[in-house]
């Protein structure tokens, strides 16, 4: 095929395959498919719309914030037994008599306990590096499923039999059939807030948590909120499904809520494919027809009983580990051409009115200041009695030969780190014992030497990322999207920062597919929508050609013009020389040099540290 | 509760707490040198453990035809990775490997295995059962070496579940307990000990005791020590990656099996019975915070000992127990803990 038809055939595939198209077919095919099919069919959709609600959360758990828990099995057990005990108990206690033992006192029961157990184990465990969740699940749903085995008042391991069926607007959901649409209406309206959480400010801090948590703090995301979010919702996703599952079956007992299920329900998400919310379904759906499938089959040839479908299940997932990590769901993304994805989420309003600016400092008064800061590592003094200033409407270098300590230096003045000895204080304020949220809060922005930003997502999103602070709705209206006014204001913001940085063609790309160069502007622009009256720049120029050197030393100067203060850490001396007012010379840790461009060209000490001495 | 009945307990605790540390250990030892949460080191047990019962009872044990079945997948493995590049010693290397396995079938069907002292059968229990470490590396792990930790994690689960798959297959759904080493029983004072129990605690304190001097004194325990430090530094030092993953794996499949096969004339084992034996190193390893090895020691015999009490006071909720020991253990550590990291 020539590249032509190729083309041609992909503009037509796609106007038939549009994300639209293919949510309204499925629409319909769920709609009709427990009219047609039969019940054993429809018991076993019944458990894919359940298994889906789980997995989603999953998704959103591993996929997007880059964690895991395998104890979804355990919150979906506490859901049914919730429901189960409050609808079947002879006597409840006298303070929940009130709810007469209704499945909706059993769904509101279910879901208190829930997010209790979730932020309980959210706090103890959110807080430590990776590995402390999923350890902490695997405890948590081990334990919960002895104490169901346990509870004799629960039924011990036969469990509890004889719940009501549900029923909505006076129509019984007595049989799969009714309860189907029920099941799958829910994870509809999940899917749905899934998706507008995600494509929202409180969103965006969730997808950086996977691989940008230093970069979203200093843009002023709490990334220990954002992990407790998503670990609450994906919970409280379970806890539902837990709920559904013990009105649908009217019998709870511990096997499916225990951890081989809690894994179960990850390897469908992995299947799937973690990167988007329909690899929930599709996961859930693939998997449990080869269980099945497998089920019937291999005791046939291995000629035994026994779950032997668990050795392809785990050989499967090593593989795809291996070979395709984004699960099925990426492997046909794949088969979509890039220029056809649908960005309409993003559709931008020039209407949108502007956000309100901070009021910047009078030109020249102090903002920034390093009092006798001393940072040692062990034995070696990266910085040594380091004194600066920087002053509103300022350009200030910091240079030095490599090895001088400058990276250790802009540390300490955006709070990464914290100096051994003296301060550094920020608008009069000092920064001891400040998170970079803090600063960042305090009006200061910074860009980073190796360039931190998410490659997958958007130009526009990486740079409205930065604009999280001049937001303040929260997670529910942004899962209802009752938010929109204000994203749009956000997303012009960060259009508007693009556009004056010069990447105005690019915001719809994939940021990992800029230039470096491009990155390292993209990060100004970044900077530039949190609004800062401080602005750190770490090596700006690096990878730039000619004229984006040039193009970025007007913006420089225009935003110095501003009342900006900028403070860049640089090695390239045409660029410093021309732009800057003052130049702070470092070398071994020392400042050996301060003044005008000027002088500092002609200072002995500074030509003997470039250049090396006459010996 | 009297002394005699604490005295019993405490001596199960001890029992049970050692084989907990040895494999807190391994754990310990894997994570730090290649990042990866080892859960399926239970099956190295349990595989074990029924492999050595099967040799006990005279039986050769079908675990052979997984070490031949692996062996030949990682020799096809080898065979097309070097396929451009190959030359004596790489088919040294493998006529080695397929050699050993050939040569472990050989002896598994022709001696008399049930009549065997004790000691070859354990001997040939560990030789069948180690080099199921560097294979499992080699198979699972190394192409994913640079993966996100929690890739690995989840591969980890994944080999641990494809498993206890095959201990069904090879062992079936029968438990299985071996002979004691010895069947002395000592009086000490009022205190009864079995022999078994001292052969548990003497094993497991010369191994912990052997590993500190491999790990101290010797040349290969130090470069091990240094891939745990700086994974690249160790490379650019010319310490191959590859080797420490596959060297740290053989030291877990021994550590495992070894403890399989004290702690199998003391409980019965199922081909199952291995995660909930790991998880509870696991615990150990994370009162050690996963760095610190003789915490997480001293977490491991805390398990074991708390373990044996809980079954005494409230056995429907031992597990239950055990497991939620590790939450005072996370409060305190996400008390101290303040900085945001990215994960690699």
């Amino acid at each position: 095929m020539n590249t032509a038809t190729l083309k041609s055939s992909a503009t037509k595939s796609n106007n038939l395959l549009k994300p639209t198209n293919l949510m309204l077919a499925g629409l319909v095919v769920v709609l009709i498919a427990p009219m047609v099919a039969p019940t054993y069919t429809v018991t076993l959709l019944n458990y894919i719309g359940l298994y889906a609600l789980v997995v989603l959360g999953l998704v959103l758990l591993t996929g997007v914030g880059g964690m895991t828990s395998f104890g979804q099995a355990a919150f979906v057990g506490l859901g049914a037994y919730s429901t189960a005990y409050l609808t079947t108990t002879q006597q409840l206690p006298e303070w929940l008599a009130f709810t007469a033992g209704s499945p909706w006192a059993g769904l509101a029961m279910g879901l208190l306990l829930t997010a209790a157990v979730a932020l309980f184990l959210g706090a103890v465990t959110l807080k430590l590096s990776g590995h402390y969740l999923p350890l902490g699940t695997i405890a948590w749903g081990i334990s919960l499923y002895y104490l169901f085995g346990t509870m004799s008042s629960m039924g011990g391991h036969t469990g509890v039999s004889g719940l009501p069926s549900l029923s909505i607007f006076g129509i019984e959901l007595d049989k799969g059939e009714k309860i189907y649409y029920l099941i799958w209406a829910v994870l509809a309206v999940a899917i749905l807030i899934t998706r507008n959480l995600l494509n929202s400010r409180e969103g965006r801090a969730i997808r950086a948590l996977k691989g940008g948590q230093l970069m979203a703090e200093s843009m002023g995301v709490n990334t220990f909120r954002s992990k407790m979010v998503i670990f609450l919702i994906s919970a409280i996703f379970a806890a539902i499904s837990g709920w559904l599952y013990a009105h649908t079956q009217r019998f709870v007992n511990p096997t499916p809520f225990g951890l081989h299920m809690g894994i179960d329900y990850l390897f469908m998400a992995l299947i799937g494919g973690v990167g988007s919310v329909w690899g929930a379904l599709l996961g859930a759906g693939v998997l449990t027809m080869l269980k099945q499938w497998l089920q019937d089959l291999l005791p046939m040839i291995l000629g035994s009983d026994g779950q032997y479908e668990t050795i392809v299940f785990g050989l499967l997932i090593v593989v795809m580990m291996q070979r395709w990590p984004g699960g099925l769901m990426g492997l046909l993304a794949k088969l979509v051409p890039a220029k056809y994805r649908d960005h309409s989420d993003l559709t931008l309003n020039d209407d949108a009115a502007e956000l309100p600016r901070r009021e910047l400092p009078k030109a020249g008064d102090l903002v920034l200041e390093a009092c006798d800061v001393t940072r040692k590592f062990g034995g070696l003094v990266a910085n040594n009695q380091m004194n600066l200033q920087l002053h509103a409407g300022e350009i200030l270098a910091l240079i030095g030969p490599n090895g001088a300590g400058k990276s250790t230096m802009f540390n300490q003045l955006s709070s990464v780190d914290t100096p051994t000895e003296g301060e550094v204080k920020f608008m009069g304020q000092s920064l001891k014992g400040k998170s970079s949220r803090e600063v960042a809060q305090m009006g200061m922005s910074r860009t980073f030497q190796h360039v931190k930003l998410l490659p997958t997502m958007t130009v526009l999103e990486n740079v409205a990322l930065g604009a999280h602070m001049r937001g303040s709705k929260g997670v529910v209206p942004a899962a209802l999207h009752l938010e929109r006014e204000e994203e749009q204001r956000l997303l012009k913001e960060a259009k508007h920062q693009l556009e004056r940085v010069g990447l105005g063609d690019f915001l719809y790309e994939e940021a990992g597919s800029l230039a470096l160069g491009q990155q390292r502007i993209l990060e100004i622009a970044r900077a530039l929508c949190a609004d800062p009256c401080v602005l750190l720049l770490d090596e700006p120029a690096a990878g730039l050609r000619f004229k984006e050197k040039k193009a970025l030393a007007d913006l420089l100067t225009k935003l110095r013009g501003e009342g900006m203060a900028i403070l860049l850490v640089e090695h390239d001396m045409d660029f410093v020389m021309g732009l800057v007012d003052r130049i702070v010379v470092m070398e071994f840790g020392t400042k050996i040099a301060e003044g005008l461009p000027e002088e500092i060209q002609t200072n002995p000490a500074v030509l003997e540290a470039y250049l090396g001495g006459a010996e | 509760m009297n002394f005699q009945i604490a005295l019993i307990l405490g001596q199960d605790g001890i029992t049970n707490g050692a084989i907990y540390a040895l494999l807190a250990l391994s754990i310990l030892l894997v994570f730090t040198v290649t990042r990866i949460l080892l859960i399926p080191l239970g099956e190295f047990v349990t595989f074990g453990a029924l492999t050595m019962a099967a040799i006990q009872m005279g039986k050769a044990p079908a675990l052979e035809w997984l070490l031949l079945a692996l062996t030949l997948i990682d020799c096809g493995m080898d065979l097309y990775q070097y396929r451009h590049k190959l030359d004596g010693r790489k088919f040294q290397t493998i006529g080695l490997k397929l050699g050993y396995v050939i040569a472990m079938i050989a002896l598994i069907q022709t001696l008399p295995l049930a009549e065997l002292p004790m000691v070859f059968q354990a001997l040939l229990t560990l030789a069948l059962m180690v080099p199921l470490g560097p294979l499992m590396y080699r198979l699972f792990f190394q192409p994913l070496a640079d993966a996100p930790a929690l890739v690995l994690l989840i591969v980890s689960i994944a080999v641990h579940v494809a498993m206890v798959g095959v201990g069904l297959l090879l062992f079936g759904p029968e438990g299985a307990r071996t002979e004691p080493f010895t069947d002395t029983v000592f009086r000490v004072g009022p205190m009864m000990l079995k022999s078994q129990t001292l052969w548990v605690i003497m094993v497991s304190v010369i191994l912990i005791v052997t590993l500190f001097l491999l790990f101290e004194r010797t040349l290969y325990g130090k470069a091990l020590r240094a891939t745990a430090v700086n994974r690249t530094g160790a490379r650019l030092l010319g310490i191959s990656p590859v080797f420490a993953g596959k060297a740290t794996f053989a030291l877990a499949a021994f550590i495992g099996t070894l403890s399989g096969i004290l702690i199998a004339p003391i409980t019965t084992l199922y081909f199952d019975s291995g995660f909930i034996i790991s998880l509870k190193g696991f615990v150990g390893a994370i009162i050690g915070g996963l760095i610190s090895y003789p915490l997480a020691a001293v977490g491991a015999v805390a398990v074991g000992l708390i373990e044996a009490f809980s079954m005494f006071w409230a056995s429907t909720y031992k597990e239950i127990i055990v497991f939620t020991l590790i939450i005072p253990f996370l409060i305190w550590r996400s008390m101290t803990s303040h900085h945001v990291e990215d994960d690699e």
